[in-house]
């Protein structure tokens, strides 16, 4: 990019910058009070934390659709297709006893992530992003080795979580409208819809590191 | 000021020096992180501005939390194709490249003649 | 007093990320932008949002960081791991 383009493009980013400050700044109050309209359809959505309520609940279709973006991603780099990163062959004796040491404490830290998003701050994306740093960790201190991208159990695993949300979401379509719970079921619902999203989730999170094309045939 | 108005004109900063990023940098690694930054702004305008009174609000904190988990996953894919441009074409850039097709296409015949 | 913390961490925070850009080293830019990540845990743990703060710490900060780690390793290699490997 040749000078004279690239004092100009400053230039520009610079009065977008300021424009932007003189917007949010200056913004009036706002008109609606979504906090108020959650606390007050808190009881009938099945959770008693709010941020859990909005996402499994009442915006639970974006959290839907984002499962769905995950997995795309993911085809997406099986179709790039990264082979398996070479042993590294350094015998490091400090990493396997603290991945042996840590891994089921993250273990049992996303399980509680998980229960405890109900009335907590915490839930389903949060416990699987502590196991899947948990593989992570497995893979990096080399006990967990790359998986092959034929197998089925991790097949089943990443389509799994969002297969039983699609199940769901149909159930209920046949019900009335779309992934609307009824309110007796909903904690329910919200709970097994959790699970399943979790395992999923986690799985689909480490594949991005430990998912890899075969080694070419010879 | 607010707490939440003073991280709102953060984001918006942060939105902009992502977008210079992506706009004036070379190397793709580079761009990709500053793509990241640029998401980061976004969320914090978006949680900021809805919080300028003082009130949290889970709305906004949900829709949050969910661009975090998007933005991981176009983050790997990005990084899985800039590591595959990289291992085709041994560059870490994508300015002005010419036929591209002619020059990943020779490399392929030049590894596959090796290999035999 | 909190307004002071506020912009202390907002500078830290616009700091952090400028020299993410603009230091020369791309190892150095990865471990500044997971340090960028953590920062941003504190900003949402201000905002009176723990769940995003969880969800940055874990994912945005240490998956991210992780795999640009990753990504920095391969693409320096001499001869980059990524290529078909030789039969």
């Amino acid at each position: 990019m040749n000078p004279p383009i690239r004092s100009l493009t400053v230039v520009a980013l610079l009065g977008l910058a300021a424009a932007l400050l003189v917007a949010v700044l200056g913004l009036p109050p706002a008109p609606v009070k979504l906090a108020g309209e959650v606390a007050a359809n808190l009881g009938a959505s099945g959770v008693s934390h709010p941020v859990t309520a909005v996402l499994l609940n009442f915006r639970g279709y974006d959290t839907f659709l984002e499962v769905a973006v995950l997995i795309i991603a993911l085809l997406g780099m099986l179709a790039a297709g990264l082979p398996p990163p070479p042993p590294t062959g350094s015998r490091n004796a400090m990493l396997p006893t603290l991945a042996r040491l840590a891994v089921p404490l993250m273990v049992l830290a996303a399980v509680y992530l998980l229960w405890a998003g109900a009335f907590r701050p915490g839930g389903a994306f949060q416990a699987a992003a502590v196991l899947a740093a948990a593989a992570v960790l497995l893979h990096l201190a080399e006990i967990l080795a790359p998986w092959p991208r034929d197998r089925r159990g991790s097949r089943l695993a990443i389509a799994g979580g969002f297969l039983l949300f699609l199940a769901i979401a149909a159930a209920l379509l046949a019900n009335g409208g779309l992934l609307r719970y009824p309110p007796e079921h909903a904690g329910l619902l919200i709970v097994l819809i959790e699970s399943g999203l979790t395992v999923s989730l986690a799985v689909n999170l480490a594949a991005f590191f430990l998912l890899r094309a075969p080694e070419e045939q010879r | 000021m607010s707490a939440g108005l003073i991280y709102a004109a953060t984001g918006c900063l942060l939105f902009v020096l992502g977008l210079g990023g992506v706009l004036l940098l070379k190397a793709l690694l580079r761009r990709i992180l500053a793509f990241n930054l640029m998401g980061s702004g976004a969320f914090l305008v978006l949680v900021g501005l809805a919080q300028r009174d003082g009130t949290p609000d889970p709305v906004p904190q949900a829709m949050v939390l969910t661009g975090i988990v998007v933005a991981v996953a176009a983050t790997a894919l990005a990084l899985t194709l800039a590591r595959r441009w990289h291992a085709l074409t041994g560059r870490d850039d994508i300015a002005r490249v010419r036929d591209t097709g002619r020059r990943v296409r020779r490399k392929a015949n030049e590894r596959r003649k090796s290999a035999r | 007093m909190s307004t002071a913390f506020d912009l202390l961490l907002a500078a830290a925070l616009l700091w952090s990320a400028w020299r993410t850009l603009a230091t020369p080293q791309i190892g150095r830019a990865v471990i500044l932008f997971i340090v960028f990540g953590l920062l941003l845990t504190l900003v949402w743990a201000r905002l009176d949002a723990p769940d995003i703060a969880l969800a940055e710490a874990a994912i945005g900060a240490g998956l991210t960081g992780a795999l640009l780690l990753d990504a920095v390793a391969a693409l320096r290699a001499r001869r980059p791991d990524d290529e078909e490997p030789r039969s």
